[in-house]
């Protein structure tokens, strides 16, 4: 509609996603993974609840955890569970990481013209052991890395990744002297989270951390700032 | 008496009222190894003799998971019993996809059983060859049901199926009404003596016995040989026992030594 000025006035049109916020990270070490994402779930500059998960443990060697819209988070987590047993009965094995990771990426593009709006990174143990980190854009681009970002809160988190985990911008430490180890690694994650937490508004309150090993996986939840 | 004028086809009634190949399609079931079920309030158990067509092939299994609350044994042709276990995995995953919870045993039992019926009134198909026994823990119960070709389907406190099993069924008549009560290892060990009952001339060994559980903070599951082979230890001890007090008070001990030398 255009006005005698000759400006257009665009009528808002209503939209089928809303971002509801939140972090998600992940980082691989040689035998292990880290993967950790907040719970607060929010609307424009409110808070819908605290607490709503947005971490999925598929098998015990393989994790997700997806930022984004909380509607298209669940029910993606819902068709991987089911897809994962439906993997297990017809294998008599569960998922291996690898496997997992594809499927993710072709679910995703399943919907390449009405996409999820999720964004999503996989984290677990390969089949020889080694820790991996996937991360994909909406429609399932996928690639193997060895720590990632995601969430209103990556642009905070990944530099700090870039910087701690692949020394990058680095003249004190040398990379041959560098060993990332399991406790590092945690200590990493819950600290770049938590800071994360302190400048986004969208993160905070709770983190879902889970350390993934060649034993399993253990989980662990603390508290974040609630402001 | 009219079998051999009535039995050509499921859609043919006998003048007694009966249809025939159903009752052949349950002697397919008959002529299955023996598997055996039993519950407690807490815990439910099947029990399976898996044969093995000669020494160089694996046992056949006769234990599968359905979801994690539940799971089947089978007697009968294994075919149809894949047929049927698709079905059930199928109707659990969907029901836990869409509402979040486990589907309740007694409802996948009964759609179950609607099917079976299907296949004996309907031109052209064959009714399932496979009796199955369902064990399942939701709603804070346990749950045992059998289901046969004809499509009845029963709820029972101790049921055994498969050749030679009316040996297992006479031993859980007679001690089923302790089972509500027991514990797990008792559970299991009476399912073992059942079997025991049935397995005739066979030896049970970790290899040719199966044996799953589920209950009550137990997910369905599917005990490991190394597991079972202590069940049938436990068993092997007890009737060393016995042998013991039926000896002479004076010679207890002399025996008992005997005894040891034997199981070694």
């Amino acid at each position: 509609m255009e006005t005698y000025l000759g400006e257009k006035q665009q009528a808002s049109q209503w939209s089928p996603y809303i971002n509801n916020g939140g972090s998600c990270l992940a980082v691989a070490g040689d035998d292990f993974a880290v993967i950790a994402s907040d719970t607060r779930m929010s609307l424009g500059y409110s808070i819908k609840t605290r607490y709503s998960t947005k971490y999925l443990k598929i098998t015990e060697k393989c994790s997700i955890v997806s930022s984004g819209m909380q509607a298209d988070i669940f029910t993606l987590h819902k068709v991987l569970k089911s897809r994962a047993q439906i993997y297990e009965q017809k294998h008599g094995k569960p998922m291996s990481t690898d496997a997992v990771a594809k499927l993710v990426s072709r679910l995703l593009y399943y919907r390449r013209f009405f996409p999820y709006y999720t964004f999503n990174i996989v984290a677990g143990i390969d089949d020889e052991g080694v820790g991996c980190v996937f991360s994909y854009d909406a429609i399932g681009t996928l690639e193997r890395v060895k720590y990632s970002a995601s969430g209103s809160g990556s642009s905070l988190i990944e530099p700090v990744l870039d910087n701690q985990v692949a020394l990058k911008n680095r003249n004190d430490i040398k990379k041959e002297d560098f060993k990332l180890t399991k406790e590092y690694a945690i200590d990493l994650v819950k600290d770049a989270i938590t800071s994360a937490g302190e400048r986004d508004i969208y993160t905070g309150d709770f983190v879902e951390i889970s350390v993934i090993d060649i034993n399993g996986t253990h989980e662990e939840k603390f508290e974040l700032r609630f402001d | 008496m009219f079998r051999t004028q009535y039995d050509s086809d499921i859609s043919i009634y006998s003048p007694e009222g009966r249809l025939y190949q159903i009752e052949y399609a349950m002697q397919a079931v008959a002529q299955g190894s023996t598997a055996l079920g039993l519950k407690s309030k807490t815990h439910a158990v099947v029990v399976t003799l898996m044969r093995s067509s000669d020494e160089l092939s694996s046992h056949q299994r006769k234990i599968f998971k359905v979801d994690g609350h539940m799971g089947i044994a089978i007697s009968g042709l294994t075919a149809d019993a894949r047929v049927l276990l698709k079905f059930m995995r199928n109707e659990t995953l969907h029901h836990k996809f869409v509402y979040g919870s486990d589907l309740p045993t007694g409802e996948v039992v009964s759609s179950l059983a609607m099917k079976s019926q299907r296949n004996t009134q309907r031109w052209g198909r064959r009714p399932y060859g496979v009796g199955l026994l369902v064990i399942g823990y939701d709603g804070g119960k346990t749950h045992l049901y059998q289901t046969s070709p004809s499509g009845n389907c029963f709820s029972y406190y101790a049921q055994a199926i498969g050749s030679r099993s009316q040996s297992a069924r006479t031993y859980l008549e007679k001690n089923f009404k302790e089972f509500p009560e027991l514990g797990l290892e008792e559970l299991v060990l009476h399912g073992v003596k059942a079997l025991k009952e049935s397995s005739g001339k066979e030896t049970l060994t970790k290899l040719n016995v199966g044996i799953a559980v589920v209950g009550k903070e137990q997910k369905f599951e599917i005990l490991k040989p190394n597991k079972v082979q202590t069940y049938l230890d436990q068993i092997l001890q007890t009737e060393g026992e016995i042998e013991i007090e039926n000896e002479n008070e004076n010679e207890k001990d002399q025996e008992a030594e005997t005894l040891e030398l034997k199981l070694d």
